[in-house]
Order: C-alpha cells, then structure tokens, then sequence
C-alpha cells in the first residue's frame, strides 16, 4: 500500500449536513410502510368481524336470542318452495354447550399434565433430556388437525371407550356420567380427550416459559434453606407462576373451543343439549359449521356466518382474558 | 519432601450405592408387584398395567422415603413420580400417533402415488391405482402463495414491534396474539363471506391461500419479534453512528443479522399451514387432478385428500388417507427440523 498524503488545502469535504431531529424522506416513508403493515392485523381482525355481522345479521335479527338459547336447527320453506324466515329455526345453544364441555374436558385432562411436564422440563430433566423433549412438545404443537382426528377416531377412541365404560361401572352415580342409552362411541368425553392431547403441548410450552423465568436467587435461596425439590416449588415457582398457569390455561381452552376437524372425526353431533358427557352425543360450533356447509342453502349459510361470529367473539374473549392474564404475570417478581 | 496425596472429592449429597440399589429395589419391586396383581386379579390390559404400577410405586416410594428421611423427603418423592407421570402422559400420544402413521401409511405408500393424480380413479380404488400428486402440487402454490402474502406482513409487524417502537406497540402485540386465537373455520367462513360471496364467486386455490394466511401472519410475526428481539442494540447503533438512516440500518444491518431466524420463522409459518383442513375444505373446491392456476379451478391438497378419502370410509380409501397423512406428517417433520437446525445454527454462532 502506497501512503499518499493528504492535506487539508487539496481535501473535498462533502457538503456540511444539516443537523436535524426530523426523519429523513427515506426514514417516513420506511416507518408509513411498516406501521400499515403491522396494522394488518387490526384490519384482518376488523374485517373478520365486520363481514361476518353484515352476512349474519339477518339471521341474527329474526332469531334475536333464540339463536343462542334454542337448540332447534331447521330450514323452512313455504308452499312455494322460498325460503321462509318465519318459520325457520336456527339455535346453537346445543352446540354452544357442547362446544363448553368438550373444551372443559380438555382443559381438566391437560392442565395437571401441562403443569407437571413443565415442572419436568425445567426442574428435573438432565439438559440433553430437556432438550430433546422440548422439541418433541414443540413438534406435537405443530401436528396439523386432521392428523389426531384420524389418530383419534382409529386409535383413541377404541381406547377411551374402555375408560368412558369403567367411569360409568364405578362413577356412574356422579350425574354426568350419567346415561340412559349405553352408546360409549362419539361422545363429548372422546373429543375432550382429542382436545386434551392436542392443547396439552400449547399449554406445556407457555407454562414451561414461565417456570423458567422463576429468579434463580430465589430458588437458591429455598435450596439454601433446606428445602426439597417439592418445598422449593411450592414456595417459590408455583406462586411465581400461578398466573402463567392460568393465562395457559385460557390460551389451550380458547385452542379447544375453535378446533374443527379433529373433534369432527370424533363426535357424534346431535341437537340436543346433553350434560351426559360420556354419551355419544355431543355439539361443537364449529364442527358444526363444517358439517352443515356441505348442503347449505343461502339462506343457512348467513345462519352458518352468524355461528362463526358467535365462535369468534368467544375465542377472542377466552384470548383476551389469557392474554392479559399471562402479560400481567410474566417477567416481574412479587 | 511432604508427599501430597490428591484427595478424591466428596459429594455427599449424591446417593450412595446402597440407596441406589433400594431405590432400584423399590422400582423392581413395584413392577413385580404390578405384574403379579394383573396376573391373579381380574384388572386387565395395558391400563390397567399401567395404573396399578403407578400407584404401587408412588405408595413403596413414599413409604421408603419417609422411613428413611421423614415427611418431607417423602412428598417430594410423591411430587416427582406425578411428574414422571405427567411427562410420560405427555409424550405417550405423540410416539403413538407417529407410530400409527408409520405403520398404517407404509402399507399405502408406493411410487405411483408421486407420479398419478386421481383424474380416473375414485378413492375406493385399490391403493395402487392413482396418486396424490395432484395434492401435493396444490398445497405447494397455497403455501407458496400464503408465504408471498403473510411473510411480509409478519416481517413488517415484527419490525414495527422491535424497531419502531411506536405508540402501538402494546395494541399490535395483542392484536397479533388474539389473531392467532382466531379458529380456523372463522378464517374460513370469514374469506368465503368476503371475498368469495362478494367478488369471486367461485372456488379457487387463491381463496384458501386468503385464509392461510390470516392463520399464518401470527406465526410469522411472533417469531420474527422473538428473533429480531435477540439482534443486540449495538448493531443498531453502529449503524447509526456510521451515518445510516434507521431504513438503512434496518435493512442492511438488523434484517442480515437476523436472517436465519426469519428464515425460521417462515418455515415455522408453513409448517403451521401445512395441514390446515378447515378452510381448504370450505374454499378450494378440491379438485381431483393437477391444477396449476391458483386463480381458476378447483385445487386439490393433501388435507383435502385425506379428509375426501376419509370421509369415504372403505378400506382402500382409509389406507388412502393413511398414506396421505404419512406425506403430510413427513413434510411437517422435515419443516420442523430444518427450522430447529436453522436457528440451532444461529444460537451456537
């Protein structure tokens, strides 16, 4: 490398720029171009809601609360073969309640699981076991759907059939294990333990998440003071976690209450609203909304809107509310 | 000289052979016991094993221990045969469905399945009749199409919440988080109501790749947020002190930087897409052979193929969807995998 010198006379500087706190040209429209897209969001969320009232709202306006207390689903047509709005009956409460019931199930069977596997993960597994198990509970949140229906329907369910009968043999006077027909297949309970296996690795992974911001001074501290590895967890991370725990729980039920195709392959809808969870007769919104659309004519199609608005005000209350639940309680102490 | 004799270290509070030997004791103890009770009782199957087992151990473990240690050892002991429970309980479904996929779809798979779509045969054809190629085209351009639609917008939100750190910082992050509750049918129903009853009118590839993407921007977004949140803030005040513009040190410093994560992310996305059913169902149409126009036709993909074959219900047609779902399970795997190997790659760095 050759040195040249340089001195100041014969040096072009560039112009002076100007020292300014406004954003360049290039910097406004870089910031514009980003916030639109991340109001995307707002837009798809409103547009959801938006187009689902205005082709559901006819419906909703004739049924006005019919359509979420009355459990009757019947297109009527007058004597000229039209669609008659009278007559015709569109009520989802069997399925709103249904919908409730196989998720609750789900939530009971996966929270303890959840909990107790993040427990494992973060306090008793040796690292390369922790490792290798998080990305198998990453990888079971990923399966598609139709994968535990089918897994369901030819693998669980003959299964769980087995455990619904000893539940009624020796819990049968409990009165939702009730039943008058012994038909064990397609029930509630069956699709609560689909929901159960598919929610338990979402649940798991946020819980997993919490637990392991737990401050280690903290835990140091109890094992300082003697504890065990039990007393340790209930003084310090369960507390440190009640809110994680919760808010995950929320998440994995509103998971469970818009789960479509898996509870399709597994139960058996009927409208009729049914407490009776282990027989085979259950309701699901949006199972139902997949298995009506197939014959649909336009007018059960707006019911059908008007269903999946009621199922998207509902996931997106249960998601709220795990939302506010989880930020409130994550990364800060008590 | 003083001979200096090294002394092995201690660890006291590491169990001794002899308690590892009663441990064991206690743990071969409980499954004899278990077998022989299933043996002589008329408890029976792999439940039942599997039950009288846990319980038999938690009762032998807890009694070993508070003999031993006292009360306190002993809940622990408790706590952690629950959790061992609770793993195990966890784990059991996903090495049994991957289990049932292996073993039903092998019998279904063959090389005609990459080479036939099922123009001339219906489902109820022997398995060695027809294919799935025509599904697998299709879910490829939804995807592909999807990911030209959501990766920008989950980029772009992504940057918004990292690098902009605007005023709706904390709305979006919500926004984003109830997106993702958004179930899939809503998607669905809401693209079928908008766009397909307003303007198009017809069934079409392009139509489902609407609704996958309201499925997939969250993932996207979420994960590019957790990525772009690792990139340390020197970079991006080197870059600024080096004169650039914030677009500037965005795109040229921040996004480089981040690149096999957002890469991640993408994969991630696709992987959660993949086997959507739902709104394939209510969009595509489903079409039975190969059809490269996303915006003309019915389209087949591999949810819709196995959920057609599915719905069937014979014998050929279930060994259909088997070996639909072992292609599916096989593409989600390798998506997943390369996703954790990409962003293993960038945590070792």
């Amino acid at each position: 490398m050759s040195q040249t010198v340089i001195s100041a006379a014969d040096t072009e500087y560039p112009p002076k720029r100007e020292i300014t706190t406004e954003p360049r040209f290039s910097d406004r429209v870089f910031r514009g171009v980003v916030s639109t897209g991340a109001l995307s969001s707002l837009l798809i969320l409103g547009l959801i809601f938006f187009f689902l009232a205005y082709h559901g709202y006819s419906v909703l306006r004739s049924q006005g609360f019919y359509f979420i207390t009355g459990s009757n689903w019947q297109v009527a047509q007058d004597a000229a073969g039209n669609f008659d709005p009278k007559a015709s009956q569109f009520g989802i409460a069997a399925m709103l309640i249904g919908t409730l019931l196989c998720s609750v199930i789900a939530l009971a069977v996966a929270l303890p699981i959840s909990v107790f596997s993040a427990l494992f993960l973060n306090f008793y597994a040796p690292p390369f076991l922790k490792k290798i198990m998080v990305s198998v509970v990453d990888l079971m949140a990923a399966f598609p759907s139709i994968l535990f229906g089918l897994w369901g329907f030819f693998v669980l369910m003959p299964s769980v059939e087995y455990w619904a009968k000893l539940l009624h043999k020796y819990f049968g006077f409990i009165p939702i294990f009730k039943m008058e027909v012994p038909v064990f297949t397609r029930s509630p309970f069956v699709a609560g333990i689909v929901l159960a296996i598919m929610i338990i690795p979402i649940i798991t992974s946020i819980v997993r998440e919490i637990f392991s911001q737990t401050p280690l001074d903290r835990i140091q501290a109890a094992y300082a003071l003697g504890a065990t590895r039990w007393s340790m967890i209930r003084a310090v991370v369960l507390p440190f976690g009640r809110g994680g725990i919760v808010g995950g729980a929320m998440l994995g039920l509103g998971r469970a209450m818009g789960e479509t195709v898996a509870v399709y392959s597994v139960l058996n809808i009927v409208y009729q609203i049914n407490w009776h969870v282990l027989v085979g007769a259950g309701g699901n919104v949006a199972s139902m909304i997949l298995l009506k659309f197939g014959d649909a004519g336009p007018e059960e199609i707006k019911a059908l809107m008007a269903a999946g608005l009621v199922l998207f005000l509902l996931t997106l209350v249960v998601n709220t509310l795990a939302d506010f639940i989880v930020n409130r309680s994550g990364g800060k102490g008590r | 000289m003083i001979q200096t004799k090294p002394i092995k270290p201690r660890k006291p509070w590491q169990a001794s052979p002899a308690q590892r030997a009663l441990s064991f004791a206690v743990f071969a103890g409980a499954l004899l016991a278990s077998y022989i009770l299933v043996a002589v009782t008329p408890l029976k199957g792999k439940l039942a094993y599997f039950v009288v087992f846990f319980i038999i151990f938690t009762v032998l473990d807890f009694v070993f221990h508070f003999v031993s240690r006292g009360l306190l050892a002993a809940k622990d002991a408790i706590t952690r045969a629950f959790v061992f429970l609770g793993i195990s309980l966890a784990v059991l479904p996903i090495v049994s469905i991957i289990g049932t996929v292996i073993v039903k779809g092998v019998k279904g798979l063959h090389w005609g399945l990459f080479t036939h779509d099922m123009k001339l045969n219906s489902v109820s054809d022997p398995i060695s009749q027809g294919g799935l190629v025509h599904a697998l085209i299709g879910t490829g351009i939804l995807v592909i199409v999807a990911m030209v639609i959501s990766v920008p917008l989950g980029i772009l939100t992504a940057i918004y919440l990292t690098e902009i750190r605007g005023r709706f910082v904390r709305p979006i992050k919500f926004l984003v988080q109830a997106m993702s509750g958004v179930p899939s049918i809503v998607a669905g129903l809401f693209i079928l109501s908008a766009i397909v009853y307003t303007f198009t009118k017809s069934y079409s590839g392009f139509v489902g790749s609407l609704a996958l993407s309201i499925l997939m921007i969250p993932t996207v977004a979420r994960t590019s947020e957790e990525v772009l949140r690792l990139i340390p803030d020197d970079l991006r005040e080197a870059g600024t002190a080096l004169g650039g513009t914030q677009w500037r040190t965005v795109a040229m410093v921040v996004v480089p930087a981040a690149r096999s994560g957002l890469a991640t992310a993408m994969i991630l996305g696709v992987a959660r897409i993949a086997g959507e059913t739902a709104p394939i169902i209510l969009l595509t149409g489903g079409g039975d052979t190969v059809n490269s126009n996303p915006f003309h036709g019915p389209m087949g993909s591999l949810p819709f193929y196995i959920w057609k074959s599915y719905a069937v219900g014979t014998p050929e047609s279930i060994t259909r969807a088997w070996a639909g779902i072992f292609v599916l399970l096989a593409i989600v795997l390798v998506l997943f995998v390369s996703a954790r190997m990409l962003s293993e790659r960038r945590s070792s760095k």
